[in-house]
């Protein structure tokens, strides 16, 4: 299992647009991918329940991945959260 | 004629008769079916082919109206394909009930748990489940897609639009909006300025079927909507509108022109702004660059300060918007007049004289510290200058470069990169401006903020209505002031620039540019007219 921690730049937070690129990019690998904000969670490969933590700018979020591709979806998610969120 | 009134969001005049864009109404039963897995099969056909409408949409509107408005319907197109709206409905479907009985559900359930969110953006989001719940149910119906269907352009009027409805219009249309919902912020309002279309929204309308075709003024400089208006009152308005027209072409030719006069003196016209949006604007109307980025924005609206990050990446934002142009950002400039509750403020007698601005920031290091860091890290991404509010005095100047001596280096140190930033200050109160001479020798620039220095020569409150007759922006003192600014910046080598509402009073643009000012800095919305101003002069 691999995760990490990172605090959301985005003014919006973790809107529509973003959290359905997210879905993409998760969807790439066959790990399990959960995003953990505030007590809740949602796996990061359906849109609606992503959007439903309503992660707000300044929120600290968790990510976890654990699966057999999981070093290679932990370099693109980390790189994803930098370069979008 | 009748005359209703609205709130204009976007200024211009649209003539023509009005299209009543109303829902077809669909209803909806619970009746059972017999064939669930046929039913099921049905569905995910007509969710297919929604989703084929949604990228032929946003193909349109990426060439119609851009990515930025384009983006709602790839959003759509991503929610038709979540798993947990997929299964709500078919669910419904497995328990017998028909398809568009499951699919309105569906949506209505994602649409409520959205409605219930304590953010104001994510409340916005129940009408897109809305949206896509109806775009396929229109599909099980065999029912056309909502479109405009008139053969000449008219003015749109509606209850409300939907984000997907506003994109999807034909432009070349629609002459203008007319909404009873909305606000200045809608997606409507957003769309009508970006197409250019006069636009009203809260427009108290009633909507009868009678009002289709009917002949109608849109009048967003007003604020008005005309139904049927007489002769005499139309002519006026046509007249009106083509004034408008040939000043907004007058306008538009002027888009990459130089601000040189006749005779071939020039000046710099930069645009101020308040927040990363609106450097959109700025772009748009051609501004030189930014000469008031006031950074208010960041801290105004919340309970918390603003963190280094978040400032960082603000900051950052627009000095690549602005592609390596000068982008001037003042420092805080808050006091007890505006609501920041966590700055814990006392309330004052005379907020204008008060503790403000760079009072607090040298009083309180550590916000003014965390301001300068993001502002030397950002300014590794464009051509940052900063500059500082309020002063009076050469000791403050002299400690304000203390602390960004000290800031720089912990940045070094730290090993982020820093880059360079011209330092200035604001000229707003009459001290400042009577020892321009030795705070000249102290900094790479003056800003001269006419609002303030104004109503502080004068000693006249600009919000005290009871005093406008004697508010003369005119008036010899003011005048004389920033006259001796200027002369003294020029005397120690650096430039200077006007930021406050006196930079776009075109009455003045000769005068600035007799007496040598190097910059002015407007609205947006007046960067192009002051151009124009310029180039008119001898």
């Amino acid at each position: 299992m691999r995760d990490f921690t990172y605090v959301i730049k985005d003014p919006v937070g973790l809107h529509a647009r973003p959290a359905g690129l997210l879905v993409k990019k998760a969807g790439e690998f066959a790990s399990r991918i959960t995003i953990e904000s505030e007590g809740k969670s949602a796996e990061a490969k359906k849109l609606i329940m992503l959007m439903g933590l309503g992660i707000k700018q300044g929120a600290e979020v968790v990510c976890r991945i654990e699966g057999e591709d999981e070093d290679a979806a932990y370099e693109a998610l980390a790189k994803f959260f930098e370069e979008n969120l | 004629m009748e005359r209703y009134i609205g709130k204009g969001v976007m200024r211009g005049i649209a003539i023509g008769r009005v299209y009543l864009y109303q829902k077809a109404d669909i209803q909806v039963t619970d009746q059972k079916i017999s064939d669930p897995a046929a039913e099921k099969e049905r569905f995910l056909a007509a969710v297919e082919q929604a989703k084929a409408q949604l990228t032929r949409l946003y193909g349109e509107a990426l060439a119609n109206v851009g990515e930025d408005h384009a983006a709602i319907f790839d959003v759509h197109k991503m929610l038709l394909e979540d798993e947990d709206y997929l299964d709500a409905a078919a669910g419904e479907i497995d328990d017998g009930y028909n398809a568009v009985y499951a699919v309105d559900l569906a949506g209505t359930q994602f649409a409520e748990m959205f409605a219930a969110m304590d953010d104001e953006y994510m409340r916005g989001r129940a009408a897109d489940f809305k949206d896509i719940s109806r775009r396929v149910i229109r599909i099980l119906l065999d029912l056309p897609e909502e479109e405009i269907r008139s053969e000449e352009p008219v003015v749109l009027v509606a209850d409300d639009l939907t984000p997907s409805e506003t994109v999807k219009f034909d432009k070349t249309k629609i002459l203008g909006f007319v909404t009873v919902k909305g606000s200045a912020n809608s997606h409507t309002a957003i769309l009508a300025r970006s197409m250019n279309l006069p636009a009203l929204v809260c427009v108290d309308v009633p909507l009868a079927d009678e009002l289709h075709g009917k002949t109608c003024v849109v009048d967003g400089f007003e604020g008005e909507f005309l139904v049927e208006p007489e002769e005499e009152i139309l002519s006026e308005k046509v007249v009106r509108k083509n004034q408008w027209i040939a000043d907004l072409e007058a306008l538009e030719k002027l888009k990459g022109q130089d601000n040189v006069t006749k005779s071939g003196k020039r000046i710099d016209i930069f645009a101020n702004i308040g927040n990363v949006k609106d450097a959109e604007e700025a772009c748009a109307a051609d501004a030189g660059g930014i000469g008031l980025f006031r950074s208010e924005f960041l801290y105004l609206g919340r309970d918390t300060f603003p963190s280094e990050e978040e400032q960082y990446t603000s900051y950052k934002a627009v000095l690549e918007k602005m592609e390596g142009k000068k982008v001037v950002i003042r420092t805080l400039d808050i006091g007890a007049d505006k609501k920041v509750d966590y700055f814990g403020l006392d309330p004052e007698e005379n907020p204008a004289l008060g503790y403000r601005a760079i009072r607090i920031c040298l009083d309180r290091e550590e916000i003014f510290i965390t301001q300068l860091r993001a502002l030397y890290r950002a300014a590794a991404h464009g051509k940052l200058a900063i500059m500082f509010p309020m002063i009076i005095s050469v000791d403050e100047v002299k400690r304000i470069k203390q602390i960004v001596e000290m800031v720089k280096e912990e940045l070094t140190k730290e090993g982020y990169p820093v880059g360079e930033a011209e330092l200035g200050i604001m000229i707003e109160t009459p001290a400042a401006a009577v020892i321009s001479d030795r705070l000249a020798k102290e900094v790479d620039f003056f800003s001269i903020g006419t609002n303030d220095l104004t109503q502080y020569t004068l000693a006249v409150d600009r919000q005290n209505q009871k005093l406008e007759g004697i508010c003369d922006t005119h008036h010899e003192a003011l005048l004389r002031l920033i006259e001796m600014t200027v002369k003294n910046a020029h005397e120690a080598g650096i430039w200077v620039g006007i930021c406050g509402e006196l930079g776009a009073d075109t009455e003045l643009t000769e005068w600035f540019l007799k007496i040598g000012v190097d910059e002015l800095s407007v609205a947006a919305s007046a960067v192009l007219k002051v151009r124009s101003a310029v180039r008119e002069l001898p």
